[in-house]
């Protein structure tokens, strides 16, 4: 009786053989389906691709100046020309070379800063969750001290303190950003450690390097890396901000920050110098928030819908 | 003489300790097991009956060395589980298993049912490869689910199927003895029938002891061969699955099993009813004497003083009250 | 017997994401005057989303009431409840029609405290002054069984154990004197003796007040103790219907056949297994066209997958929807 295997009532799904056109039209619809996962990842490869491959995708160096050439409009504007297809600023430089090397500092600050963040912050949290007790209030209280400061005037405040290198930048990003890391692992963590899953782990023999490496790891990925990619987003923002006030990277680098710093004095009669950079910007940073909200789907199988 | 018992749990007691004040500084002692004895035989179901947070879980986790006791023994095969060291412990574990309440959260959401149904075999180093396969294979067709699902995850299964894949996980090591924590209180009734006959069925063929926690009394006479009813930390009845409906000498048990619905318009109409006053009181705060005192309709003074202890009032049939087998009036 | 409630064809159903899910396919019932009505089924057969189309408590979107009437003998003569505007719907809530709810410690407003939400419902409803609402709270509060009614008066729903606040539910629902009150599921979180004291409670208030009751459940057991007529729900259909020692004694349908067979025996002396229905009930974003519960069915034959049954009546009372027992029956 109890062995009969269960009828699975309108569950049943009928095997039907594959055919070329079914495995097409069934990739269709998966794609389709992670529209917004298929968007953000589009957006961050061009990105990518436009910051590692500069010296192949334009001819001009960031900081080639032409004076004569200086502050022509992109290039579907009447005095325009096809050879600065985003127009030159008002040194005359290639503002397309400047957007795409200026990827480089976007994302190298933003990547390199999340990662260091991440990992300090999953460090400290996991710690302060998984010893407790003294160790978690000697952990947290800096971290929700931090938490609740302003954070960019708290980011403006060091980083004025600190003097503008790359290093820096990346530096300040990775430590200010690891406390929100932190909190999250710590509740995430605990909210693992209690869960009847981990109980039945234990309730079976487990040990505790089983339980964090099974249990907890696996399901500690998916916030994290969803929070990564919304933190790469935010970062981005950073930067400019940084840069905006003349304290991210030095004013020689072209980052898209300093560009829009350089370009505010001209914001009502060059527009294009402030609106380039900035739409570099949002661009980038809607592309990291579409794969954030992607990752954080396909990372749950229960949120993985079948394709079916 | 009847052989010694699979386990023998001694005056078994879990007190939690929770910090209160703005800063911690005091603490809250809540009794939640306090003074729990009983045996349990090989092959054999206990019933662990009572209401809401009167210590059924706790009784059962701490049994398992999931929680640290406060005192008292629990003897599994003449081994005291509460002072033999870690390895030799988690040794036993293939020996001890468990089945959760909660078929939603016990499941690990990111592991497949094989790794799942696996865990305890691996964790012990018993199986691997295509023998694992195998015994897993062996395991769902146990339990009544398709080898074919091995690779789902969990939420792609209902409430009975996950509470068999539990099963099958908590079969995997063999072992002699399962405690099934409310193992069906989350599932309708149709399911919950599927799932209270196949851990009967599995008894009948491996032998395994349950300790069987639950609230729901008629489902609990139904599959136990002995009930311990519990009451604020402490087990106030023991005795078999039909004495304690037939006979209940204790009180509370006998306003337990007068409340418990019978599906039977006819007897329904017939019963006479003790409708207790009150609620349980805290654990964090048990009233003076008899716990039961503040609640019980046949309270004499002494009640509020002396503690009942829990004695043999017939030959296997235990009660913890002054005045046990005292009937009570119609209110 | 005259009707108070009359439900035809209601159906309801919720737009998401995922798919159209048919909540409630379909359903016609009779509340009769000061009858108590139990309707049971397993979770998801929906219950709870046919009462709340009748009360208009859905969300909408995502749900609907696609079609149906729930025609209401109303102080002031019949209404249908479906197509009653907003501010006449609020007014029969609470006032005409009561409702306690499963869960006693979402349903009340945490910052206020006991005795002024069963006050204003007085206020709102009966239009009488606040120390007269005062005093009426305080009766109803001993009423339904609260120690010292004056000193709760001021107690706020998380001072209140999960018993004393169903009662509170109870109070605001019998505050009004309604015709109906519909009660889901008002014990299922509470203790077999906080169970026994409610349904005590219950019987108690049907006696004094005259009131008809809808009582929704998943537990036969109690029902058996409790109702005059019961209705199973099946995947948001009702596929039986009758007295209730009729149902008990001479169930029809194979699906209460079945539930009736997978309760445990507490009479009988010997321990049979018990019988189980295999598999689970359908998938509601799936419209079904033929009998809903053919997959699990026993005695399912050709006709049971090519057309839906109709309730049909069998007995005094009893009606099933079922080609099986309808064959049987004849
Ligand atoms: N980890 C814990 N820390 C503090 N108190 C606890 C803990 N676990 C349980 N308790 C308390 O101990 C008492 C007994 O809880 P337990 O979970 O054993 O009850 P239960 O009989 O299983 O109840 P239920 O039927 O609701 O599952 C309760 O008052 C509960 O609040
Ligand atoms: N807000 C909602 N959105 C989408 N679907 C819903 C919503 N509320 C209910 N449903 C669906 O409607 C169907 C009926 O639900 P309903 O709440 O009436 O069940 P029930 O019989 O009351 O069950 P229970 O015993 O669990 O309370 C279910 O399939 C449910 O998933
Ligand atoms: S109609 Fe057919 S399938 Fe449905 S319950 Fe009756 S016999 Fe079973
Ligand atoms: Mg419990
Ligand atoms: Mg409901």
């Amino acid at each position: 009786m109890a062995n009969k295997s269960i009828s699975h009532g309108a569950d049943s799904r009928l095997e039907i053989e594959s055919t070329f056109k079914d495995r097409l039209s069934y990739l269709g619809r998966l794609l389709w389906r992670d529209r917004t996962g298929v968007v953000g990842i589009l957006i961050f490869t061009t990105v990518v691709i436009a910051a590692v491959f500069a010296e192949f995708l334009t001819p001009y160096k960031p900081l080639d100046q032409d004076l004569y050439a200086s502050k022509m409009p992109p290039m579907w504007e009447e005095e325009g020309s096809p050879e600065h297809p985003l127009g030159t600023d008002n040194l005359g430089r290639d503002m397309m070379a400047r957007i795409f090397y200026g990827a480089r500092v976007s994302l190298g600050v933003s990547f390199f800063g999340a990662i260091i963040a991440a990992i300090l912050g999953v460090v400290l949290g996991a710690v302060a969750a998984y010893v407790g007790g003294r160790w978690d209030e000697i952990i947290m209280a800096p971290v929700n001290l931090v938490l609740s400061l302003p954070y960019l005037l708290f980011v403006v405040f060091i980083a004025s303190v600190l003097g503008s290198s790359l290093l820096n930048v990346i530096l300040i990003f990775g430590v200010t950003n690891s406390p929100i890391f932190a909190r999250v692992t710590r509740g995430e963590v605990l909210k693992i450690r209690e869960s009847a899953y981990v109980e039945s782990a234990i309730s079976a023999g487990a040990r505790w390097w089983r339980v964090l490496l099974f249990h907890v790891m696996p399901n500690l990925v998916g916030p994290l890396v969803t929070l990564i990619s919304f933190q790469i987003s935010a970062m981005i923002f950073y930067e400019a901000g940084l840069g905006f006030i003349g304290l991210s990277v030095p004013p020689t680098v072209p980052s898209w920050g300093n560009m829009l710093s350089e370009g505010r004095r001209y914001i009502s009669s060059y527009p294009w110098l402030t609106t380039m950079p900035g739409l570099a910007i949002m661009y980038t940073s809607l592309g990291m928030n579409l794969l954030g909200d992607w990752l954080r789907d396909v990372s749950d199988p229960r949120t993985r819908r079948s394709g079916r | 003489m009847r052989a010694q018992p699979l386990l023998r749990v001694n005056d078994l007691k879990k007190h939690f300790y929770i910090p209160t004040g703005l800063f911690g500084q005091e603490t809250i002692e809540v009794k939640a097991v306090d003074g729990v004895s009983f045996d349990l035989n090989a092959g054999e179901t206990l019933g662990l009956v009572g209401e809401s947070g009167c210590g059924k879980s706790t009784t059962g986790r701490t049994v398992l060395k999931l929680y640290r006791p406060t005192s008292g023994n629990v003897f599994f095969d003449e081994k005291d589980i509460t002072s033999i060291p870690g390895e030799e412990l988690n040794k036993l574990r293939t020996r001890i298993q468990m089945v959760f309440q909660d078929p939603y959260a016990s499941l690990n959401p990111r592991h497949t049912v094989k790794t799942i149904v696996s865990e305890p075999l691996v964790i012990h180093g018993l199986m691997k490869g295509a023998e694992l396969d195998e015994r897993v294979k062996e395991l769902m067709e146990l339990v009544g689910l398709n080898p074919s699902y091995m690779k789902r995850f969990p939420h792609e299964f209902s409430g009975g199927q996950r509470q068999r894949i539990m099963i099958a996980r908590a079969l995997s090591v063999n072992p002699d003895f399962v405690v099934c924590d409310e193992p069906i209180s989350a599932l309708d009734v149709s399911i919950q029938a599927q799932v209270v006959n196949l851990l009967q069925n599995l008894q009948e063929r491996l032998g395994v002891a349950y300790l069987f926690i639950a609230h729901d009394l008629s489902m609990v006479k139904h599959i136990s061969h002995r009930i311990a009813v519990m009451y604020l930390g402490k087990i106030v009845e023991l005795a078999g699955r039909h004495e304690i409906f037939d006979n209940p000498l204790h009180p509370y048990t006998q306003s337990l099993t007068s409340a418990v619905p019978i599906p039977s318009p006819k007897m329904e109409r017939k019963r006479q009813r003790i409708i207790l006053k009150g609620e349980p009181p805290s654990p964090a705060n048990p009233p003076k004497g008899c716990v039961f005192h503040p609640r019980c309709p046949i309270a004499r003074d002494i009640c509020k003083t002396e503690v009942p202890q829990i004695a043999e009032v017939q030959p296997g049939h235990f009660a913890a009250c002054h005045f046990a087998g005292t009937p009570i009036q119609d209110t | 017997m005259a009707s108070i409630l009359k439900v035809k064809n209601l159906v309801t159903k919720f737009h998401t994401v995922d798919g159209v899910v048919n909540a409630v396919n379909d359903v016609s019932f009779l509340l009769e005057d000061g009858e108590t009505l139990a309707i049971v089924g397993e979770s998801g057969s929906g219950k709870s989303v046919s009462m709340m189309s009748i009360m208009g408590l859905l969300p909408m979107p995502p749900a609907k009431v696609e079609g149906g009437q729930a025609l209401f003998n109303s102080k002031d003569g019949p209404v249908d409840l479906i197509q009653l505007p907003y501010e006449a719907m609020s007014d029969i809530r609470g006032g005409q029609i009561g409702f306690v709810f499963q869960d006693p410690g979402t349903s009340l407003n945490p910052i206020l405290t006991i005795g002024k939400q069963i006050s204003e419902t007085l206020i709102r409803h009966l239009g009488i002054s606040g120390r007269e609402a005062k005093d009426k709270t305080v009766s109803l509060l001993a009423e339904v069984g609260i120690p010292d009614p004056t000193l709760r008066f001021d107690a706020f729903p998380f001072q209140l154990s999960g018993g004393m606040r169903q009662r509170v539910m109870i109070a605001i629902a019998v505050a009004c004197a309604p015709r109906i009150v519909i009660a889901d599921e008002p014990t299922t979180a509470l203790d077999v003796t906080i169970q026994a004291q409610i349904v005590n409670l219950f019987k108690e208030l049907r006696v004094k007040m005259g009131v008809s009751t809808i009582w929704i459940t998943h537990d036969l057991g109690l029902v058996a103790g409790l109702a005059d007529r019961v209705l199973v729900m099946y995947a948001g259909q009702i596929l039986e219907s009758a007295q209730v020692d009729e149902l008990y004694e001479n169930p029809k349908h194979p699906y209460t056949i079945g539930l009736l067979g997978a309760l445990p025996r507490l009479d009988t002396q010997e321990s049979k297994r018990l019988v189980s229905i295999d598999g689970t009930p359908p998938d509601s974003t799936i419209l079904i066209h033929h009998c809903p519960f053919a997959w699990r069915c026993a005695h399912a034959f050709e006709r049971c997958w090519n057309e839906k049954p109709a309730l049909t009546t069998v007995g005094e009372k009893h009606t099933v929807a079922c080609f099986y027992a309808m064959e049987e029956g004849r």
